[in-house]
């Protein structure tokens, strides 16, 4: 009897929920899957439905589309090397601010204000601060550090060369990764302390009593604990990265260096009013992440099971 | 006896290091918002003139890029009187919504047993990993089928079909630490489940629910690209992260005005976070530890 009415409850709790998610996501995750398949653009709109003439055309045009390889490169150089900063920065973050302090935990909430502010304010300040007529950055870069001349750090498509090895990556992507470092680093950092927080004591101390070094604890105690959160950080980091469209659009709008797919899928929409199109590409930039966090999960559940 | 004092010098090397370090997170974490709030003080001419100036001169602090960039467009301002006041109803209607939807659907996940329940959460976050863009197409072309694109109502509905998701799985994992024992006791005293809901469960999780709506609002207020794709030919109806997107596109506004423009942004987030910020910390990582 209770069962029953549970059941019949649990229905009716979930149902708006449940309705709302099924008619604004996966109703439109459908649609964009026949839309990849039609000619739609935004003149012919109107006439258009779910059913149409079906064809590849907008995923040979989108594949072989020049610049299609690029974007996808620069979304790979981006969403690796944003992830590996903001993980990379959030577990220095983390394990100078694990000893208690006097203002630590206003310290802590100062470290995430970078992450919960609004995205619009956040690129707007680094562009005028990076500008290169009167950002406080080339400012200081001239005057102090010897700069030959400012730098356009969001307009420069020129290859960034490190100990004369040339890297492919222009300086604009060079920026956005590290806008990108700095903005998601304390989403890092707030798993890698909580994580951190449940670590024994005891297994410290009793290291500390063999001697062994600050560095030799962090090697073969903490680092092994924090393993598990590090790889689920870098799935989560990985995947946002690789979906973000914001932050590029709005410090760089895809320009010099910088076009990701999900840029590109932007463009297709509104400046080129081609939807199917639009909507081939943005099912390409899914199923290459299907791919890869799959690959991933399997490489890393095999590593598990190892250790 | 090298043991010893490599664990000397790693100590005293790390001591300092660890307080440069705080100090250098602290500089990259703080300094562009003191910059952004210093240059909406600062007049134009002055930064162009001075762009190095961190700190401001006495005499040197001007209000009026809070006036322009307040005043109505008909008055010759920027208008974000009315960018605000679009943002605020998306953020408050997207909270209200969401937290109708997501309490009950939340307490029957972690509660009531019943056919797909398991499931239906799996779907829900797997939600949370798509690309938003992806579903950008769809939802720009339905919304502009049915009129209903230049709207800040449909822009809702939106927010609350991409929050509800999350939200759900921050309140189940609330409602899961909620002892069962206590309603149970409801029960024998004639309480139905939907009674005993709202006398004992709910209640109990009024700080996750407080938690959890600033969560929402903080996301709605900051969000960006659906904001763009569906309100930005209508300047009358663009919140206050659209409409600094796309006069920083413009030459004629300046770049003092639109600091303002910011700081006005970025205020009402930096308050509720810092009003918020134990539970909200707390909420964040409620589900790292379990899994």
């Amino acid at each position: 009897m209770r069962a029953r009415e549970d059941r019949r409850a649990g229905y009716l709790l979930i149902s708006p929920t449940a309705v709302i998610v099924f008619v604004m996501v996966v109703l439109p995750i459908l649609w964009t899957i026949s839309l990849a398949f039609q000619q739609v653009r935004l003149l012919n709109l109107s006439t258009t439905g779910f059913f149409g003439e079906y064809s590849l055309d907008n995923f040979t045009e989108v594949l072989t589309s020049p610049g299609f390889l690029d974007a996808l490169v620069n979304t790979m150089i981006y969403s690796v090397a944003g992830t590996a900063c903001a993980i990379g920065l959030g577990l220095v973050a983390a394990l100078a601010l694990r000893a208690p302090f006097r203002g630590r935990g206003l310290v802590r909430a100062c470290m995430l204000i970078p992450y919960v502010a609004p995205v619009v304010a956040a690129t707007f300040v680094w562009k005028t601060m990076l500008n290169p007529q009167f950002g406080v950055a080339n400012h200081y870069g001239t005057t102090l550090l010897g700069w030959n001349e400012p730098i356009a750090f969001l307009s420069s498509a020129q290859s960034v060369s490190l100990f004369g090895i040339d890297l492919h990556v222009s300086v604009s992507l060079l920026t956005v990764v590290l806008f990108e470092g700095w903005r998601s680093f304390p989403f890092a950092f707030l798993f890698i302390t909580a994580r951190m927080q449940a670590i024994p004591e005891s297994l410290e101390e009793a290291a500390m009593v063999d001697g062994a070094a600050p560095s030799q604890r962090f090697r073969y105690i903490v680092l092994p604990q924090l393993l598990p959160t590090l790889a689920v950080l870098t799935v989560l980091r990985f995947i946002w990265t690789f979906n973000n469209f914001d932050d590029i659009y709005l410090l760089t709008g895809g320009g010099s260096g910088t076009q990701v797919v999900a840029v590109r899928v932007y463009d297709y929409l509104i400046n080129r009013g081609d939807i199917g199109a639009a909507a081939a590409q943005a099912l390409v930039l899914a199923a290459i992440l299907a791919i890869l966090v799959t690959v991933y999960l399997k490489l890393f559940g095999r590593s598990e099971e190892m250790a | 006896m090298s043991g010893v004092s490599r664990d000397y010098v790693e100590r005293r090397v790390f001591g300092v290091l660890r307080r440069v370090v705080i100090f250098l997170l602290l500089v990259i974490c703080l300094f562009p918002f003191y910059y952004m709030a210093f240059l909406s003080f600062r007049p134009l001419d002055a930064v162009l003139q001075n762009p190095g100036a961190l700190v401001p001169k006495p005499g040197e602090i001007d209000f009026g890029t809070y006036k322009e960039v307040l005043t109505s467009t008909e008055s010759g301002g920027q208008g974000f009187l009315t960018f605000i006041r679009n943002s605020a109803i998306v953020a408050i209607s997207t909270v209200v919504l969401t937290l109708l939807v997501s309490i009950p659907g939340a307490y029957a996940v972690s509660r009531l047993d019943f056919f797909g329940r398991r499931q239906i959460s799996a779907v829900f976050l797997g939600v949370y990993f798509f690309p938003a863009i992806l579903l950008a197409i769809p939802l720009f072309v339905f919304f502009t089928k049915i009129g209903q694109r230049g709207t800040l109502s449909g822009l809702i509905v939106v927010y609350v079909a991409q929050v509800a998701a999350v939200s759900i799985y921050m309140l189940r994992n609330y409602f899961d630490t909620i002892p069962t024992s206590l309603e149970e006791a409801a029960a024998i005293d004639g309480c139905t489940r939907l009674q005993a809901m709202r006398h004992i469960s709910l209640p109990l999780a009024l700080p996750a629910i407080a938690s959890n709506a600033l969560f929402v609002f903080m996301i709605a207020w900051n969000e960006f690209l659906f904001a763009l794709l569906f309100l930005v030919e209508n300047r009358s109806k663009w919140t206050v992260s659209l409409g600094l997107s796309q006069l920083s596109g413009s030459i004629e506004v300046p770049t003092t005005v639109l600091m303002a423009g910011s700081v006005i942004l970025t205020v009402p987030i930096i308050v509720l976070f810092f009003l918020s910020e134990r539970w909200l910390a707390g909420g964040l990582t409620a589900g790292a530890e379990k899994g």
